[in-house]
């Protein structure tokens, strides 16, 4: 699509603090490509070395679960106790389980 | 989806925020906070847009090269603090373009002190002890601020601000320890900034229209005078160290209430800035058009490289 909205679109930004850790969301920004996105969530959110990598991310392709079926989305976890080893018996003196 | 009725889903609402949990953007919210938070959310991201240009207007002009680059490196979190709170305030549903347009058309407000001139360098020491001193106590606040995104701005923002007021006062230090004449310039501009500061906190709490709605929905978690006095009580003996003195002949520790007690601001002065009449009002906004006018080259030629991209990827 041809962009003439002088807002661009909207990214959202990843940030993975140190090597080896998770992505997290830091916030968004708004750019006209990818490098660009990139080079304004390096300026905006990693001004003190927070990062060791970014993912910028188009905002319009990310699906979010709905907050009012939050019951019924993660209720098939909810009665799954059998899931957590706190579920399981260990006899007595059995170690490294 | 929802088979609530709105009155339900108020009392969950309020239920929510009152059990310390977070208001995120998908969530079901009144309107009311919906309008205002994007109010309050668009104000505080234009303040530090516009709080970049009193300090800006000394860059060029920094005493030496350690302080160039400090002033310059706080300037540039300005910036940054704006983006991530018109990205807080977006999430609620309003559009860039739109904040900016109202910033441009002067609809929006931003705090008043950056009404005020910086005519020495001893300004820029005074603004980021005192100005980013009063930000970090409304701040703080606000890092527990039930809208997700706001408080997580917060957060971030705070962690920034304590540079921006260490190398205020590191600046106010170094005049007061050195010439008759840097130290008369220090007290000249604790003069003129003190009260402007004071106003930061906003009007007397028996004076102040919004802040019960947004007591309820804790975003503001602490009144306009407790966040003032608090400011009063960390900065008075900061100044007692440098050897200035506060502007205000009724400012007296009071042993009882284990507090300073303090004069009373003018009001007037405060309602004047406010409605458009402060020393650099106009000042300001011109010089927001004319950045956002002459950057338009730049937004232009983004998009067309964007767009003649896409076209040879297609
Ligand atoms: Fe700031
Ligand atoms: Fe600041």
């Amino acid at each position: 699509m041809e962009q003439k909205d002088t807002q661009w679109p909207l990214w959202e930004v990843f940030i993975q603090s140190k090597s080896g850790q998770p992505y997290k969301h830091a916030g968004s920004v708004h750019a006209a490509d990818k490098e660009l996105a990139l080079l304004n969530a390096r300026d905006v959110y990693t001004r003190r070395n927070e990062g060791t990598s970014i993912w910028v991310v188009p905002a319009e392709y990310i699906v979010a679960s709905t907050p009012e079926e939050v019951g019924p989305f993660f209720d098939p976890a909810n009665d799954k106790v059998y899931r957590h080893p706190t579920f399981y018996e260990v006899p007595e003196g059995v170690k490294y389980l | 989806m929802s088979n609530l009725s709105t009155q339900e889903l108020e009392t969950k609402f309020q239920q929510k925020i009152d059990a310390n949990e977070y208001i995120e953007p998908k969530d079901w919210m009144m309107d009311k906070y919906r309008y205002n938070l994007i109010r309050q959310i668009s104000q505080h991201a234009h303040s530090e847009v516009v709080g970049m240009l009193p300090e800006a207007n000394w860059i060029t002009r920094a005493p030496n090269l350690r302080r160039k680059a400090g002033l310059l490196a706080k300037v540039q979190d300005e910036a940054g603090h704006g983006l991530y709170l018109y990205s807080a305030a977006e999430t609620l549903g309003i559009s860039r373009e739109e904040l900016l347009n109202q910033l441009l058309t002067g609809k929006a407000k931003y705090s008043n002190i950056f009404n005020y001139p910086t005519l020495t360098w001893a300004d820029i020491g005074a603004v980021g002890w005192l100005v980013d001193g009063a930000a970090i106590i409304n701040q703080v606040m606000l890092q527990r601020a039930s809208y997700g995104p706001y408080a997580r701005a917060m957060i971030r923002i705070c962690r920034e601000e304590s540079f921006h007021q260490r190398q205020g006062f590191e600046i106010m230090v170094t005049l007061c320890q050195g010439t008759a004449e840097q130290k008369a310039m220090a007290q000249d501009a604790l003069n003129r900034w003190w009260w402007p500061s004071m106003m930061m906190f906003g009007p007397n709490d028996k004076d102040s229209p919004h802040s019960s709605d947004m007591a309820k929905w804790r975003v503001k978690r602490e009144s306009n005078d407790d966040l003032r006095q608090r400011f009063v009580d960390r900065v008075v003996p900061q100044a007692d160290f440098l050897g200035i003195t506060v502007p205000d002949d009724k400012l007296k520790w009071n042993a009882a209430t284990q507090h300073y007690d303090f004069g009373e601001i003018d009001w007037t002065e405060f309602h004047n800035v406010i409605n458009g009449n402060g020393p650099c009002n106009r000042e300001r906004l011109n010089a927001r058009i004319k950045a956002h006018e002459d950057g338009k080259w730049v937004r232009d030629a983004a998009v067309a490289y964007a767009n003649k991209k896409r076209k040879k990827a297609a």
